[in-house]
């Protein structure tokens, strides 16, 4: 009996080590490919230049552009979706609080929302944008990706919420708190370090999504002054370079991925920073 | 809000209560509170978790509710100052009259209800802030906002409960560099801040260490004298050293009730003999 309990314990032992590794091995296998296939296209003008005439049939200059219209587009898209978000994480929680039915009931729409492919909210968005008379621009590639991400945002918003325990909120209370004054003076600063992690991946997810701003924000060699204009997305730029036929072109798309890596790479980093650094008032 | 003009600063070891102003001193004596439970009923859909509870409650005493675990003492509790509101599963029923006002009709004012009763839980939990704002916290929502008043009562509430000595240098500093002890007795400074003239107390001292505990349990002596402890607890040690009055219950019932002395050294029912022997 002993001696299957320790051939139990080791087969176990290996196939939790062989499924961690190999996720960590995947991920550095994908980020060398990108690496490797971009860093000779990689350059300051790369980064620093906007694009020259041509430069998707090998003309010269970089991918600013692109840089700057998927910032402009995920911070728009992610200050909309915290707007929303935040209140609505905070009202199932602390609103909805004795009414744990409709609570999970909104939680199973949002994980459905969560769950639908991107290019629906694509389609979803240009049909809006159809509807509304809107072109294709950087507000309606906003309000498509804001309504891609709020989901994501409200669900990893209320997750922090959970776990904030209910004797917290009853303390709250029995100082004479109102909801509201529950909700804003003492989950808001309980959850702030969870909330800012919860900010940065759905930023993240944003800056990373191609489908939904292929209909819906347009694309240009341009930097967009004002909302109604059309905006450069990296991943887009990334998806015309890798169908051009040139090679110097496709390995220039994968210098844009490098990029683009490096930039959700900080974003991971920073939530991980951010979050220490605010959670030091939170009660463990 | 209008400035009292008082000065209200309970020196414990003194027992004294110094007051400028004599009408407030009567305002205070007239709402002192005697709270009188009446058919309390608190049901879920599986079943009944306190069942009739008719009790009064004396002001200015420790009055201990006693129990094994799950006899429905700590539902009791928070049906004082209706926390069972949050839990929609709890249907609760009966009279609570605190200072001749039924709290469970509808329309009361539960902020301000709740801020005559002071909440400690089994583990502390302080609030997401500085030392110095857990304390200020009550005050603040009572719409205080001269520095000097909250200052003033952030010291002397830290003081009252033995911690001032150990936190002056660092009041800014967050709670969580505070012992569970600490953290307990800051949460006791916080309830005391805003006022209150009923203590509620969920096995405070269940999550503490026997320093700790002796400590909370020596101010609990000294705060009965200006407030009305109700405190729960299943240490049988801890009832006989604090309670004036104890309320055995058992399954959501009322068994017996009355001095410690009395029902714990002669308990009548043989539920109490076998708990005072077994422990359940």
């Amino acid at each position: 009996m002993n001696r299957l309990k320790l051939i139990e314990e080791w087969i176990f032992k290996i196939i939790s080590f062989i499924a961690a590794y190999s996720v960590v091995l995947i991920l550095l296998y994908l980020l060398i490919v990108v690496f490797k296939k971009g860093i000779s296209a990689l350059s300051w003008e790369i980064v620093f230049s906007m694009p020259e005439g041509g430069y998707y049939f090998g003309g010269g200059g970089g991918i600013l552009n692109a840089i700057v219209g998927s910032f402009y587009l995920s911070i728009g898209a992610t200050v909309l979706a915290v707007i929303i978000g935040l209140p609505a994480a905070l009202f199932i929680n602390v609103q909805l609080i004795r009414l744990k039915r409709t609570q999970n009931t909104i939680r199973f729409f949002l994980d459905a929302l969560w769950g639908i492919p991107s290019i629906v909210y694509g389609a979803f968005g240009f049909a809006a944008m159809l509807f509304l008379g809107l072109n294709a621009s950087l507000l309606a590639g906003i309000i498509t990706v804001a309504l891609l991400i709020t989901p994501i945002l409200v669900r990893a918003f209320d997750e922090v919420l959970k776990t904030i325990p209910v004797e917290l909120q009853e303390a709250s209370f029995s100082l004479g708190s109102t909801r509201t004054e529950t909700a804003l003076k003492v989950l808001f600063k309980q959850g702030f370090a969870g909330f800012i992690t919860a900010l940065l991946l759905a930023f993240g997810r944003g800056i990373g999504d191609a489908a939904s701003v292929l209909f819906t924000a347009g694309f240009t060699d341009n930097i967009p002054v004002t909302f109604d204009e059309p905006v450069a997305t990296l991943p887009l730029s990334i998806f015309f370079q890798l169908s051009s036929p040139i090679e110097e072109v496709r390995q220039r798309a994968y210098a844009a991925a490098i990029v683009l890596t490096v930039i959700i790479l900080i974003i991971s980093v920073s939530a991980r920073l951010l979050s220490k650094r605010y959670s030091k008032n939170s009660i463990k | 809000m209008k400035q009292m003009a008082f000065t209200y600063q309970p020196n414990l070891l003194s027992e004294s209560v110094t007051m400028e102003n004599q009408t407030e001193v009567a305002e205070m004596k007239k709402d002192s509170p005697i709270i009188e439970i009446k058919n309390l009923n608190v049901k879920t859909s599986e079943g009944k978790i306190l069942k009739d509870i008719n009790l009064k409650i004396p002001k200015n005493k420790i009055v201990v509710l006693l129990g094994p675990s799950g006899c429905g003492k700590t539902t009791l509790l928070k049906s004082l100052n209706r926390l069972t509101d949050l839990y929609k599963e709890l249907k609760v029923s009966g009279q609570i009259i605190i200072d001749g006002q039924d709290i469970m009709k509808a329309g009361q004012n539960l902020a301000v209800m709740r801020q005559k009763m002071g909440l400690l839980s089994q583990r502390p939990f302080p609030l997401p802030a500085s030392i110095y704002k857990n304390v200020a916290y009550g005050l603040k929502l009572k719409g205080i906002r001269s520095k000097k008043l909250i200052s003033h009562s952030v010291e002397t509430n830290l003081k009252r409960v033995g911690l001032w000595n150990e936190v002056k240098d660092r009041l800014k500093s967050p709670v969580t560099s505070l012992s569970i002890g600490q953290q307990q007795r800051l949460c006791l400074a916080r309830g005391l801040a805003v006022k209150p003239a009923i203590i509620l107390a969920d096995e405070p001292t269940s999550a503490l260490d026997p320093i700790s505990t002796k400590i909370i349990e020596n101010l609990f002596k000294e705060l009965k004298q200006h407030y009305t402890i109700i405190l729960v607890t299943h240490v049988l040690r801890q009832a006989l050293r604090l309670a004036d009055h104890v309320v055995f219950m058992y399954y959501g019932e009322i068994i017996e009730q009355g001095h410690p002395d009395e029902i714990l050294k002669n308990p009548k029912t043989a539920i109490l003999k076998k708990y005072l022997v077994d422990g359940n």
